[in-house]
Parts: C-alpha cells; structure tokens; sequence
C-alpha cells in the first residue's frame, strides 16, 4: 500500500533517531569494561571499575543511603497513598477538589522549585538535612503518583462488590482488607514500584534536601562527574542504569498483563 | 406485573437506604481515617513550603546572607533588568528552542514508528520508553563521554584526519540545547504516538479519494487531528526544560546560566534566598500559565487529551 520510497525513507529515519538515543548509553556502559583509563582506546576487557566501586566506601554509604530511603519512602507512600485514593474514591466532602489540584502540584511545577521550597522549609523548622529530610521529600513527591495510578486502577471498579460485602455483615474494615485491597493490589504494586524507581533515581530535589553525610546513589554520580570522566563513573552509570530498567520493565509488566484480565 | 415491579422498586429503595445508614454512622470516621494523612502531608510539605517561599520573596537580604523580614519588591524588579532578564530570556529561548527541535525531530519520528506494521509497534515503543526510564544525569554525563576535548567524537576526527586539533564541542549553548532535546525526546515522542496512532485512516482515505495530494492530506488532516498530541507533548517538555538545572551546570560549564542554575546558586553558593525564592516564584506562575493555556486548548478543541 504505501510506496517504496516512503518504506526506505522511514527506516533510515527510525534508525537514525534510535541511534541517537542508544548510542551514548552504549558507549557508556561498553567503556565501563575498558582497561585504558584514558577512556578512548581500546585495550582490553575488564571488571576492575567495578571491584573498584565495590571497595569504595563512599560509593557503597551512597548505595545504602539510597536504599534506606527507597524502602521508607516508598513503603510510607504507598501506605498514604492507597488510603488517599480509597478515600477520594469513596467519600464527597468540601474542598475535594482543592486536595486533587494540591496533589498535582508535585507532578506540575519544576523539580528545582519544589526541592528549594523543601530545603527554606527544612530550615525554618529546623530539622537538619540527612535522611530523614531525604525520607519526607521523597514521600512528597512519590504519593501523587501513587495516588494516580491506584486512582486508574479504582476507575474500572465495581462498587457494587463492596456493598455485597457491607450486606453479608462485614464491617468497614474487613470489606477493605478483603475485598477491596485485593482488587486494587496491581495498581498498588505498580505504583509502589513506581514511587521505588522515582526515589532511587532522584537528582534534583535530593541535591537540596540531603545532607553531607546521607549522599545518595545519583548524588555520588553528580559529584563525581564534576570531577571529569571516569571508568568508576561508567561502572557505577551502568549499575544504576540495570536497577531502574529491570524495576520499571517488572512495574510495567503488573500494570498491564493484569489489566487485561 | 406492575406490582411486581413496584415490590421490585421498593425492596431496592430500602435496600439503598439500608446501605445508606449503615455507610453514614461510618462517614465521618473512615473520611477522617483515610485522608487526614494526606490533608497532613499536604499542608506540611507542599503549601507550607510553597508558602514560605512566596514569603520569602518578598523579603531582603541580610548583609550575611540572613533573610531580613522587610517587605520589598527588589527581588522581583531585580529579575528583569542587566545580567538577570537576559538570563532569564536565554533560558526561555533555549527551554522553547528544544520544544520546537523535539516536535521537528519527534514528529517524523512518532508518524513513521505509528505507521510500521502491527507486529514490530510493539517492540519499537518499549525501544523508546527506556530512555525515558534513564536517568538524565546518567544520560547527561554521556554525552561529557562523547564531545569533550580527548572524547570519542575528536578521536574519532582526529584519526581520520578530518580535523587537526579537538574541536571545542562542550560549553556552550548548543552542548545545552542537545543535553536538553536528548534527555527529553521522550517526552514528546510518547503523547505524539498516541495521538497518531488513534487517528482513524478512513479520513485520509477520504481526502485522497477527493484528490488531495499526500502532503495536502497530511497538513489538512493529520496535522489537525493529532493537535493535542502536539500540545501535550510540549507542555511535557518545556515545563522540565526550565528545572534540570545539572544540564546547563554540566555541559555549559560554569559559564553559561539558566535560571534552573541561577536557582540552585541562589540557595548554595550566593546564599541570597529571597532572589532564589522570587525567581522560583516566576517560573511557578510561568508553568501554571503553561498548563493553562493548555487546559484552555484542549477543551476548546473539545478533545480529551491524554497524557499517556
């Protein structure tokens, strides 16, 4: 159906642009095997860069750091999370309306901001900046997307199971954990998945809230490249670049192979 | 019959109402229970910060970097005169330079991958959303790896003799520019997808059935049709392009500033807080008037648009 010349010129172009986007990250990754530290040669493969950054102390406090706050951020979030949307989903009240656009203003306003009106109000209240800042920030951020993807999951819901099981005597409580939890655990899954991937690979609103000593992964990265480029770099690059791939590809799997169930 | 129907009716009232009364003596408490969290969380961390910063932007500066609690509107003159507007002003251009360059690249690029055969769609959307799942940084620092001065692009030159000495490649407004289209792209090439592949074909079918040239077609047709994905697509990608502040910190070196960076030096080096709060304040009004011309658009366009 459609001409010969059009079918040649598209490949070209979708080749072109996918190498655009690949190839940087490929170039990346196969130089965090190379032997050479000056980076362009060739000279061999190796594992070094990577027994290096497992022995640095720094790189590994970053890894823990990133995990501690992962874990907190993203469990408190989905707890918050859920709750908010079963509620919105379930209840009219004033105001509604007002707490949906709040909701969004994480999602909406540039990073930047939202990680300066953190650190200002850090300040004045003074809590000192450490992990437990990196915890709340992250929690900020994580629940709107939480919220959004539970949200979608609830639409498809039906109601009418619920009220089945408030008739057959069961209370607010047990309806939820029995009834209503189970059918919107995809969306919880995929979005906790989501809020973990979020928190691990946060720059800009760590850079503000972090304290000298709670460093996380992606901020260990940004003050090493300050410094130039470096095999470390590369390796450590990489290992980020498989945690959220193989986090987010799981995420996407939940979310759509029990959609179409 | 009828009355059947009626016993039918009232046994559904009263089992309504008797749902009714049994949700109401929970109402209160399971609201409370469920949203004071978030109420909480709001109030605290989002509109009192937000708040603070409103405050603080229209405070002085104390001689030590402290905020006095004088009300003036220095800050915000401050931003549009010398050395600052024409920063923000940069910033601006650049944040609109890589929404036009992701549509002129993404377009093409979202019709052709729209267009292929049903059985490789598939496979070629998952090739796009990864990048998307990158860390920018990660992404960013990349390109430090190709364009600086002993980077692959200059050996690669070098060796084959094209050039005599490394090119000067990182540093300047155009490093920028292509650090913010690539961590972006995406961006714009996901809504553009959805709305081409939506587009139902039997309107250009129609249109060349009626003698419209291909071209025609597409500017008369397509181009209308898929509008939203247009718009969606840069408001996805201006908005950020005004925040990633490590973008211009890392490939503009210390030269060059844009206001995501101007920001961040506010706050960490500059220690001047009510200038730092008043610019984030104007890129705040900036985004929400964005995102309202756009609500503006989509309804007048009477479409739903999709984010995803």
């Amino acid at each position: 159906m459609k001409s010969k010349t059009y079918k040649v010129v598209s490949t070209i172009y979708m080749v072109l642009i996918f190498t655009f986007l690949y190839l940087p990250i490929a170039i990346l990754i196969i130089y965090s095997f190379n032997k050479s530290r000056l980076n362009v040669i060739w000279t061999g493969f190796t594992f070094d860069w990577y027994k290096r950054l497992m022995q640095d102390q720094d790189v590994l406090n970053a890894l823990m750091n990133s995990l501690k706050v992962a874990f907190i951020s993203t469990t408190l979030s989905t707890m918050i999370g859920i709750m908010t949307s079963v509620g919105m989903y379930k209840y009219k009240f004033r105001g509604k309306s007002v707490l949906d656009a709040l909701l969004y203003i994480p999602i909406v306003i540039p990073e930047v901001v939202m990680g300066i009106s953190l650190l200002v109000f850090f300040n004045m209240v003074h809590v000192p900046s450490g992990l437990l800042t990196l915890i709340l920030a992250h929690i900020t951020f994580s629940v709107p997307f939480i919220v959004m993807v539970v949200n979608a999951r609830l639409a498809g819901f039906d109601k009418s199971l619920e009220e089945a099981s408030m008739d057959l005597g069961a209370t607010q409580w047990e309806t939820f954990w029995k009834v209503t939890l189970p059918l919107i655990m995809p969306g919880v899954v995929a979005g906790a998945l989501l809020a973990f991937t979020l928190s691990i690979d946060d720059v800009t609103v760590s850079f503000f809230v972090a304290g000298p000593t709670s460093t996380t992964l992606p901020l260990k990265i940004f003050s090493m490249v300050k410094f130039g480029v470096s095999p470390e770099i590369n390796a450590l690059s990489t290992i980020m670049i498989f945690i959220t791939l193989s986090l987010a590809l799981i995420g996407e799997k939940i979310r759509f192979s029990k959609q179409n169930n | 019959m009828r009355a059947g129907q009626r016993a039918e009716s009232i046994k559904s009232i009263i089992c309504k109402e008797h749902i009714k009364e049994n949700q109401k003596g929970h109402i209160e408490k399971g609201l409370l229970f469920t949203l004071s969290p978030i109420i909480i969380w709001v109030i605290l961390f989002i509109v009192l910060p937000l708040a603070l910063v409103i405050i603080i932007s229209f405070m002085s500066r104390g001689t030590y970097g402290n905020i006095e609690y004088k009300f003036t509107l220095e800050n915000y003159m401050r931003m549009f005169n010398g050395l600052y507007g024409k920063i923000l002003w940069r910033s601006l251009v650049i944040s609109f330079l890589t929404t036009v360059f992701c549509i002129i690249f993404g377009y093409p690029f979202a019709y052709f991958v729209a267009n292929v055969e049903k059985k490789y769609r598939s496979m070629l959307l998952m090739m796009i959303i990864i990048p998307f799942w990158t860390n920018s940084l990660i992404r960013t620092y990349a390109w430090i790896i190709l364009l600086r001065t002993q980077g692959i692009i200059n050996f690669v030159l070098l060796r084959l003799g094209i050039i005599d000495e490394p090119l000067k490649l990182l540093y300047n407004n155009g490093t920028i520019l292509l650090g913010l289209i690539y961590a972006l792209f995406p961006f714009m090439v996901m809504p553009l997808y959805a709305s081409i592949e939506k587009l139902d074909h039997t309107y250009l079918e129609v249109a060349s059935d009626l003698g419209a040239k291909p071209w025609n077609a597409f500017l008369k047709v397509t181009l209308p049709l898929t509008m939203p994905g247009v718009i969606t697509g840069s408001i996805l990608v201006f908005i950020p392009t005004l925040g990633y502040f490590f973008i211009p910190d890392l490939l503009g070196g210390s030269k060059i500033m844009l206001v995501s960076n101007l920001i961040k030096n506010q706050f960490l080096t500059a220690r001047d807080w009510p200038f730092g709060s008043a610019l984030s304040i104007i890129l705040i009004i900036l985004t929400l008037v964005l995102i309202e011309l756009y609500v503006h658009a989509a309804s007048g366009d009477k479409k739903k648009i999709e984010v995803f």
